[in-house]
C-alpha cells in the first residue's frame, strides 16, 4: 500500500498575530498577568512622559516667562545651547570647532557607505592627519588666535576627551596585553604592573592625582596643560581596563593558530598582526566597545577637578539666576544626548561584528 | 649515488618537565626521501617532527636542517621555517581570511612577493590540490577534506624543500580521506621530501622508502616497507602492527 505523503501545515493556533500573542504573552495565567501588569505600567508612564516632553512643553521663546511650567522649558536648553555645545569657546572662532566636527562627519559617513575605493587613504587620513589638524584648529596656531584649554567646554570638551581616550587607549591596551603575556619576564612583570596599578585606582583618584598632585613633582615654573594631564590620566586608564579585554580574546585563541603562523615563517609582530590580532580583537567586539562606553560617560568626572564637561556644564548653567529650577530638563536632555552617543557605539559594534563574520 | 642531505638529527634529547620524550633520537633524511612514523599515541613521534621547525625546542642533540643548525638564533628558526612545510591533524588554516589569502598571506609577508604574483601561484596550487573553486570562501565553508587539502596548499605556496604531516587524516570523516591521501602521493611522486606521521599503513606502503616505528621517546625500527611489514624484529613493533593491521 502506497500512502501519499499528506502535506500538513502548522497547526492553526500557532500561525498569525493571535497565534504570536497567545505563545509569547499569554501562554498561561501568570505569564498573563505579568503581560496585563505591564501593559498597565506602560499606561501609567508613558502619557504623563510624553505630555511633559513634547504635548506640554513650550519651545519657542527667549526667557523663563515663556515658559508655561506645565511641561518641558525647552527654551531653558535653546537660550544656553552655545555654552552647553562648545563652552566658553570665543563665540567668533566657534567655526574651527564646527569645521573640524564636518571633516569628522564627511570621512565618517564616507567610512560608513560600503563598497567606496580609498578607504584605506580616509583611514589613514583620520588617523594621521585629522588629530593634527584638530590640534592647530582648536587651540591655534599658524596665523590662528589662540584658545587655551580652560576656555573649552560643554559637549566638545567631552568629545575631545573621549574621543582621545577612546582612539589612543586601544593601541596602548593592546601593546600592554601582548607585553603580558610576552615571554620575557621583565616585560611581562612592567605590563601586568602597570595594569594592576591603573585598575586598582578609582578614576576620581587619578583624574585628582593629575591636576593636584602631578605639578607637586615637576620642577617650578614647568606646566603642563590641566587639560592634557586628564587627558593622560584618562587614556591609560581605559588602556588598562582595554589591555585585559584584549587579553582574553588572545586567550581565546587556539594554539593551532600560533602553530600554523610559525610554520609559514611569520615572525612574532606580522603574527600578531596578521593572525591573531585581528581574530582576537573580532571575538572581544563587543566587550571592547562596552569600554568605549564606559569611558563616554565617565568622562562626566573631570567636572571634579574643574573642568566643565557636557554634563558639568549643564549643572552649571542650571545654576544661573535668569534660569533656576530647570534642572529636569538639563538632565533630560544630557540624557538623551548621552544614550544618542552611546548607542550609536553600540549600533557600530553590531554592524561590524556582521561585516567581519566569517564563520569559525 | 648523489644523495643531497636534508635532515640530521643527531643524539636528539627532550623532556616535558620530568618526561622523557625524545629520547637519543638518530636520523638521516636525504632530498627526495619519504619517511613514515607510526607508533602509539604519546610515543613521541608529533613531537619529533614538532622539532625539525621548531615548534618545539629540543634540549640536547644537533638537529641541522639544509646545513643550517637551529639554535636559539631567530634568523636560522626563520631560514629553517622557510624551507619547511607542515601539515597539521587539525588543518588550522587562519578563519578570517579567505582560502586564497590563506595561501597567499606567508608568500606575501615572508617572501616578500608582489600581492599578484603570490595570488597567481596561491591559485596555481589550489588547483593543483583540486579546490581552486573554493579559493573565494572561508575555511568554515569547507568540509574537512577540502580544508586539508587548502591546508597542503597553503604549505606548498612557500616552495618548502621538505614537507612535514602530523597526523593529516587522523581529523577527517572516513570518506575524505582519500583525497588528502591523494594528494600526498601525488607530491610524493613528484619528488618532494616528505615526513609524515600517519596510521594509514597503506599509504605508507605505496609511498615510504622508511618506515620508522616509535616507542616511548625512542626509534624502535626503521626500515623499508616490506621489511618492516613482512620481517619486524621488536616485539613492540610485532604487537603494534597486529593492533593497527
Amino acid at each position: 500500500m502506497s500512502a501519499a505523503r499528506k502535506e500538513i501545515g502548522p497547526p492553526v493556533i500557532e500561525l498569525g498575530t493571535i497565534g504570536w500573542l497567545r505563545k509569547n504573552l499569554f501562554s498561561n495565567w501568570y505569564n498573563s498577568l505579568l503581560t496585563i501588569f505591564g501593559l498597565y505600567l506602560l499606561y501609567i508612564l508613558i502619557p504623563p512622559l510624553v505630555n511633559w516632553i513634547f504635548l506640554d512643553a513650550n519651545f519657542v521663546g527667549s526667557t523663563r516667562d515663556d515658559c508655561s511650567n506645565e511641561g518641558a522649558c525647552w527654551i531653558f536648553i535653546q537660550q544656553n545651547i552655545k555654552l552647553i555645545f562648545y563652552g566658553l569657546y570665543p563665540t567668533e572662532e566657534l567655526w574651527r570647532i564646527n569645521l573640524v566636527y564636518l571633516i569628522l562627519l564627511i570621512s565618517g559617513v564616507y567610512l560608513l557607505i560600503p563598497n567606496l575605493r580609498h578607504k584605506g587613504w580616509v583611514g589613514a587620513f583620520l588617523l594621521i592627519i585629522f588629530p593634527i589638524i584638530c590640534v592647530v584648529m582648536l587651540s591655534g596656531g599658524f596665523g590662528l588666535e589662540a584658545v587655551e584649554t580652560r576656555l573649552w567646554g560643554g559637549l566638545f570638551l567631552t568629545l575631545v576627551i573621549a574621543g582621545v581616550g577612546i582612539v589612543l587607549s586601544l593601541p596602548i591596551g593592546v601593546m600592554l596585553a601582548l607585553g603580558r603575556r610576552s615571554k620575557l619576564p621583565v616585560v611581562s612583570l612592567l605590563c601586568t604592573i602597570f595594569i594592576e596599578i591603573w585598575r586598582g585606582v578609582p578614576l576620581i583618584t587619578v583624574l585628582f592625582m593629575a591636576s593636584n598632585m602631578f605639578p607637586l613633582f615637576m620642577p617650578e615654573g614647568v606646566n603642563f596643560d590641566k587639560l592634557i594631564r586628564a587627558l593622560i590620566g584618562v587614556m591609560f586608564f581605559s588602556a588598562a581596563y582595554l589591555a585585559e579585554v584584549v587579553r582574553g580574546g588572545l586567550q581565546a585563541m587556539p594554539k593551532g593558530q600560533y602553530e600554523a603562523s610559525q610554520a609559514v615563517g611569520l615572525t612574532y609582530w606580522r603574527m600578531m598582526a596578521l593572525v591573531i590580532l585581528p581574530q582576537s580583537l573580532k571575538m572581544v567586539i563587543p566587550a571592547i566597545i562596552g569600554s568605549f562606553i564606559a569611558i563616554f560617560k565617565d568622562t562626566t568626572l573631570v567636572l571634579v577637578i574643574g573642568l566643565f564637561d557636557f554634563l558639568g556644564i549643564i549643572q552649571f548653567v542650571g545654576t544661573n539666576p535668569d534660569w533656576l529650577g530647570f534642572s529636569h530638563e538639563g538632565y533630560v536632555f544630557a540624557a538623551a544626548v548621552f544614550w544618542v552617543f552611546c548607542y550609536a557605539m553600540s549600533w557600530y559594534s553590531q554592524r561590524l561584528e556582521k561585516k567581519l563574520d566569517t564563520g569559525r | 649515488m648523489s644523495s643531497e642531505l636534508m635532515i640530521e638529527m643527531k643524539n636528539v634529547h627532550k623532556w616535558f618537565g620530568e618526561l622523557h620524550v625524545l629520547n637519543d633520537i638518530n636520523l638521516e633524511i636525504n632530498k627526495g626521501e619519504k619517511i613514515v612514523i607510526c607508533g602509539p599515541s604519546g610515543s613521541g613521534k608529533s613531537t619529533l617532527i614538532r622539532c625539525i621547525n621548531r615548534l618545539e625546542e629540543h634540549q640536547r642533540g644537533n638537529i641541522i636542517v639544509e646545513g643550517t643548525e637551529l639554535t636559539n638564533d631567530s634568523r636560522s628558526i626563520e631560514r629553517i621555517r622557510g624551507e619547511v612545510g607542515m601539515v597539521f591533524q587539525q588543518f588550522n588554516l587562519f578563519p578570517h581570511l579567505s582560502i586564497l589569502d590563506n595561501c597567499s598571506l606567508a608568500p606575501i609577508w615572508v617572501r616578500k612577493l608582489p600581492k599578484s604574483e603570490a595570488k597567481d601561484k596561491a591559485m596555481e596550487y589550489l588547483k593543483r590540490v583540486q579546490i581552486d573553486d573554493q579559493a573565494h570562501k572561508y575555511p568554515a565553508q569547507l568540509s574537512g577534506g577540502q580544508q586539508q587539502r587548502a591546508a597542503i596548499a597553503r604549505a606548498l605556496c612557500m616552495e618548502p624543500r621538505i614537507m612535514l604531516f602530523d597526523e593529516p587524516t587522523s581529523a577527517l570523516d572516513p570518506e575524505m580521506i582519500k583525497e588528502v591521501l591523494d594528494v600526498m602521493v601525488g607530491l610524493a611522486q613528484g619528488g618532494m621530501t616528505m615526513i609524515v606521521v600517519t596510521h594509514e599503513m597503506g599509504f605508507a606502503k605505496e609511498v615510504a622508502d622508511t618506515i620508522i616505528f616509535m616507542d616511548e621517546g625512542q626509534i624502535v625500527e626503521a626500515k623499508n616497507p616490506k621489511d618492516f611489514f613482512d620481517n619486524p624484529e621488536s616485539e613492540r613493533t610485532k604487537t603494534f602492527l597486529s593492533q593497527i593491521l
